[in-house]
């Protein structure tokens, strides 16, 4: 390797084979169908020729002399016994055809102008604007296209027509006649070089003529292995097949032209060559039936090898695959840090760290090398420093073991306190893939906290998570500085918190935080030893009769001394429950001072995912990352703790309103659907108003949709929110935001109201009706998809039917997004990607061209900005006026 | 008929200016760059016309920012607006 030749590729430049080009290179001609003898060896002149590189093991190939191993292989050709076109090049063949004189090949453009054109081409090349070029090209093709007589030769022009997809035709006076690929072979040929050069071409790298192709390449046998089935029986590449099919149909049409067989027969023949050539090249080209192996299976064609997302581009050289890599089903352990994650045991014996042996580590080692393979913790390979490399399966460990050395590497399983990736797709995001602390565990799981949940949008009805284990210093010191998960509780969208609690952990922090919850000396140590507390007990905030105290007390044990803040609360953004001051009897206002937790209870608000200039927000951003984990780790672990001891469950009773409630809800639609009546019947006399804008059918429905869904539900809500108090467990995880929302409760209890697809009430269906229960013409509401019943309550079967009409609207949007968005994102990062922010502050491409002059325009990085702004100035008065 | 309207009159049409060849250069050489680096602007803009830009020229606009503000951008003067190889 020390010989190694460096070259830089200054350029890559795409043409055209010619067909001496093809010839030179290839190392036979292909002339026989039959690819292999009695003896299984291929036959020379078959499409298998062993010349074409060595593929079998211990095969030499006779044109290089190399073994499988280091031969390149070699191309072949078939002489074909008619040009055929070439399908990826009709569009340029109907340009050059349409463009240039059908007797003198000229282009279509008088000389002087033609001159004119060929120095401005000359003059932009100079300097180097190919836009203009491109432009120029453009322009002299259509000017040449749109010319009826050659200013060289004066013979008038046809029209030449394209049938999809290799057919061209030419309009005579009395016909419109089939050009044949010689013809039109003949026709290219005849165009001049300057000429080429006018219309966009390359003269010289891509003749026109060379997209009538004469002689067909061969690809290598590399290219198209095939395949030893365990029955013996080979099974050939699908291009291979192709290949045999062409020959074939290149051998009849041969003999057919060699006996001077009849006109239509050769055409025939020549139709059926131009066909397997086509579909060789492009097996997806529309207006062709595909070719299809026996079994019915389509083939693929040199052009699905390469295309799309799993094609030699993207699939191949775009993407890679590692090793040191683990992949399963994740489950949720709240036992764990935030930054840890549960591997199995089964995983860890895989996964493997190299270490190198040093006189403090050599004892260690030894132990684990004695391990060996099989058992956790152990080690698989040890490498000596002469480079040879010893598997612990096989030999005797205890004399590897006792051979350690310092210098040595030993491939040791993941321990506790490694550090890994730990990756969720869609990897749309930087938080989709963080480090996190190895921490091996029994059974088959991967595990996390289900507190990092929300960034790798991760759930556990079957997702998996794959895991990677940096294998350099380098690697896993980037890994724990810029990857933790502590570094990315905050996000660099807008710079709140993207990791917080949800569901328990908010219905568990309100729990603990409201004022009826008082605690027994037990129950408050039992929380306290939950979160790893090791300081003693605060004063009681109750003495007599018995010692009690409040979960604001235990919170504040974990709030820094210095700590001042004011929010409202989840709860108080509701206008029965809001807080104005600090006298107020609701508690929503949360009031931190000199770390104490005076009054408010914890919620959503306070605590939660994504709730910038929330209380975990100003924590992390005051007092740092690691802060924020510990308090995740502690306080938040005390709030599920909570959650279990009070036992939080929700049933069908805590939904049942009384029934008077029924029977005013029922009342509130009755009086709601007579509006509607009321609203139908001038719609009818013609006494409606319309809206501005509208007509009249259309104010009607706008009209009717109001009066049904939002006034209703309002009113409804009204009702029944006198029935829903704070103790029940359903309007706690609705107000502090932990699952549901208050229109979801008068869904359930109340009812469901007018359901709509794509904003108008449902009409789909029948003719003039959805559903062969109602009358033809039908406007009212029940028969236009009015919901009156609550899920207490149960849906009929039409009402059911409509609820499942509107519901598959939202199944629909999200399928139709996410392939959307998806590519949408693609493109964008694909743009995107090389821009950088620079230590100026400027934002400039790869090859420095600025983009902005200063980041954002203000220079500000969103992650360690306030929601967006450079400097909160209220937080910093709060933070230190209290 | 119609009434010629001057659009660097309209409240969408941030400032621009012609910035002097002597600042010009200061800039370039501040921010370390050839004039083809920073972004283009075509010679047709109707803009670069009404304020008498010629190709070669750097104009500076003034705009209002949801972020910054002010924010202060350059635009070189281009006869077409397309990448160079």
């Amino acid at each position: 390797m020390s010989n190694v030749l460096t070259t830089r590729i200054s350029r890559v430049k795409f043409g055209i084979m010619s067909p001496d080009e093809i010839r030179k290179m290839s190392v036979t001609t292909v002339v026989t169908t039959d690819v292999y003898d009695n003896d299984g060896l291929p036959i020379d002149g078959g499409v298998m020729d062993k010349r074409m590189g060595a593929i079998e093991p211990g095969e030499t190939c006779p044109i290089c002399g190399n073994t499988r191993d280091s031969c390149p292989g070699h191309f072949g050709h078939i002489e074909l016994a008619k040009p055929v076109v070439h399908v990826s090049f009709v569009k340029h063949i109907l340009m050059y055809l349409k463009t240039t004189c059908e007797s003198c090949g000229r282009i279509k453009i008088p000389e002087e102008e033609r001159q004119e054109y060929l120095k401005l081409l000359r003059d932009l090349e100079e300097l180097g604007l190919i836009y203009l070029k491109k432009r120029l090209h453009e322009y002299i093709r259509r000017k040449s296209a749109s010319t009826a007589t050659c200013p060289h030769c004066g013979t008038p022009s046809k029209k030449i027509k394209l049938e999809k997809p290799y057919s061209f035709y030419i309009q005579t006076e009395t016909e419109l006649r089939k050009l044949t690929p010689s013809e039109i072979r003949e026709r290219l040929e005849k165009i001049n070089d300057e000429d080429v050069a006018l219309l966009g071409g390359d003269p010289r790298d891509a003749r026109p003529e060379w997209m009538v192709l004469t002689v067909l390449p061969v690809p290598p046998r590399t290219a198209r292995p095939s395949i030893t089935l365990e029955t013996g029986i080979r099974s050939e590449d699908d291009l291979t097949h192709k290949l045999v099919d062409i020959v074939r149909v290149n051998n009849r049409l041969k003999e057919h032209v060699e006996s001077g067989a009849p006109r239509a027969i050769i055409e025939e023949e020549w139709e059926l060559l131009q066909y397997h050539v086509a579909t060789y090249i492009d097996n997806e080209v529309s207006g062709i039936p595909v070719a299809r192996h026996r079994s019915g299976k389509v083939l693929k064609g040199i052009a699905q090898r390469l295309k799309g997302k799993e094609g030699r581009f993207r699939g191949d050289l775009r993407g890679k695959r590692v090793d040191f890599s683990a992949r399963t089903v994740i489950s949720p352990d709240p036992s764990l840090s935030v930054n840890e994650v549960g591997v199995p045991e089964d995983i860890a014996k895989i996964l493997t760290i190299p270490e190198r042996v040093t006189p403090w580590n050599i004892e260690f080692l030894r132990k684990l090398v004695l391990n060996g393979p099989e058992k956790w913790p152990g080690a698989n390979y040890v490498t000596r420093p002469d480079g040879r490399k010893i598997s612990l399966k096989y030999v005797d460990r205890k004399a590897v073991a006792e051979s350690l050395e310092p210098g040595f590497i030993v491939e040791r399983h993941i321990l506790d306190g490694d550090i890994a990736l730990f990756n969720r797709q869609p990897s749309l995001h930087r938080i989709s893939v963080m480090a996190h602390v190895v921490r091996v565990l029994p059974y088959k799981t991967l595990r996390l906290n289900p507190l990092v949940c929300p960034p790798y949008n991760a759930d556990f009805d079957g997702d998996e998570m794959n895991l990677h284990i940096p294998q350099s210093e380098e690697a896993r010191a980037e890994a724990r500085l810029l990857m933790l998960v502590e570094k990315h509780i905050l996000t660099p969208r807008y710079g709140g918190p993207i990791i917080g609690g949800l569901q328990d952990y908010i219905s568990g922090a309100y729990l603990l935080t409201v004022k009826p919850t008082i605690l027994t000396k037990e129950k408050a140590a039992t929380l306290l030893a939950t979160t790893g507390y090791k300081g003693d007990l605060p004063e009681p905030a109750i003495l007599k009769p018995n010692e009690y105290w409040t979960g604001k007390q235990l919170v504040s044990l974990f709030l820094p001394r210095d700590f001042n803040y004011k929010r409202n609360s989840k709860l108080g953004s509701a206008s029965a429950l809001r807080c104005i001051d600090e006298d107020c009897p609701h508690d929503s206002l949360v009031i931190i001072k000199k770390g104490v937790l005076l009054e408010g209870v914890l919620d959503k608000a306070s605590i939660g995912r994504e709730e910038p200039e929330s209380l975990v927000h100003w924590l992390i951003k005051d007092y740092g990352e690691d802060f924020g984990r510990y308090f995740m780790d502690s306080v938040y672990k005390m709030f599920v703790r909570t959650c279990e001891m009070h036992g939080f469950t929700m049933s069908y009773d805590h939904l049942i309103v009384s029934k008077d409630a029924r029977i005013s809800i029922d009342k509130l639609i009755g009086e709601e659907l007579k509006e509607v009546e009321e609203l139908i019947q001038l719609y009818r006399e013609g006494k409606l108003t319309p809206r501005p804008g509208k007509t009249l059918e259309e104010s009607l429905e706008d009209e009717i949709i109001d009066t049904l869904s939002k006034k209703l539900l309002d009113k409804v809500a009204e009702v029944i929110t006198q029935y829903f108090k704070l103790s029940n467990p359903v309007v706690i995880m609705a107000r502090t935001g932990a699952r549901g929302n208050p229109v979801n409760l008068t869904q359930m209890s109340g009812l469901l109201g007018q359901q709509t697809v794509r904003g108008k009430r449902l009409v789909r269906g029948y003719q003039g009706r959805m559903l062969p229960h109602f009358k033809p013409g039908d406007i009212g509401a029940e028969a236009r998809g009015f919901i009156k019943s609550g899920f207490v309550n149960g849906l009929d079967p039409l009402e059911l039917f409509f609820h499942a009409a509107a519901g598959r609207e939202g199944l629909i949007d999200t399928a139709v997004r996410t392939s959307q968005s998806g590519y949408m994102q693609r493109r964008l990062i694909n743009a995107l990607q090389d821009l950088r922010v620079f230590y100026d502050g400027t934002v400039r491409t790869a090859s420095g061209e600025i983009v902005q002059l200063l980041y954002g325009e203000d220079g500000v990085d969103p992650m360690k900005s306030d929601h967006g702004k450079a400097v909160n100035v209220d937080r910093v008065i709060e933070k230190f006026l209290g | 008929m119609e009434e010629e309207i001057n659009i660097l009159e309209h409240e969408l049409v941030p400032r621009h200016e012609v910035v002097p060849p002597q600042e010009a250069l200061e800039l370039l050489r501040k921010l370390g760059i050839e004039p083809w680096q920073l972004p283009w602007i075509s010679a047709d803009d109707p803009v670069v016309k009404a304020i008498g830009a010629k190709p070669g020229d750097i104009i500076r606009i003034i705009r209002k920012s949801p972020t910054a503000g002010e924010f202060i951008a350059y635009r070189y003067v281009v006869v077409e607006v397309t990448k160079k190889s």
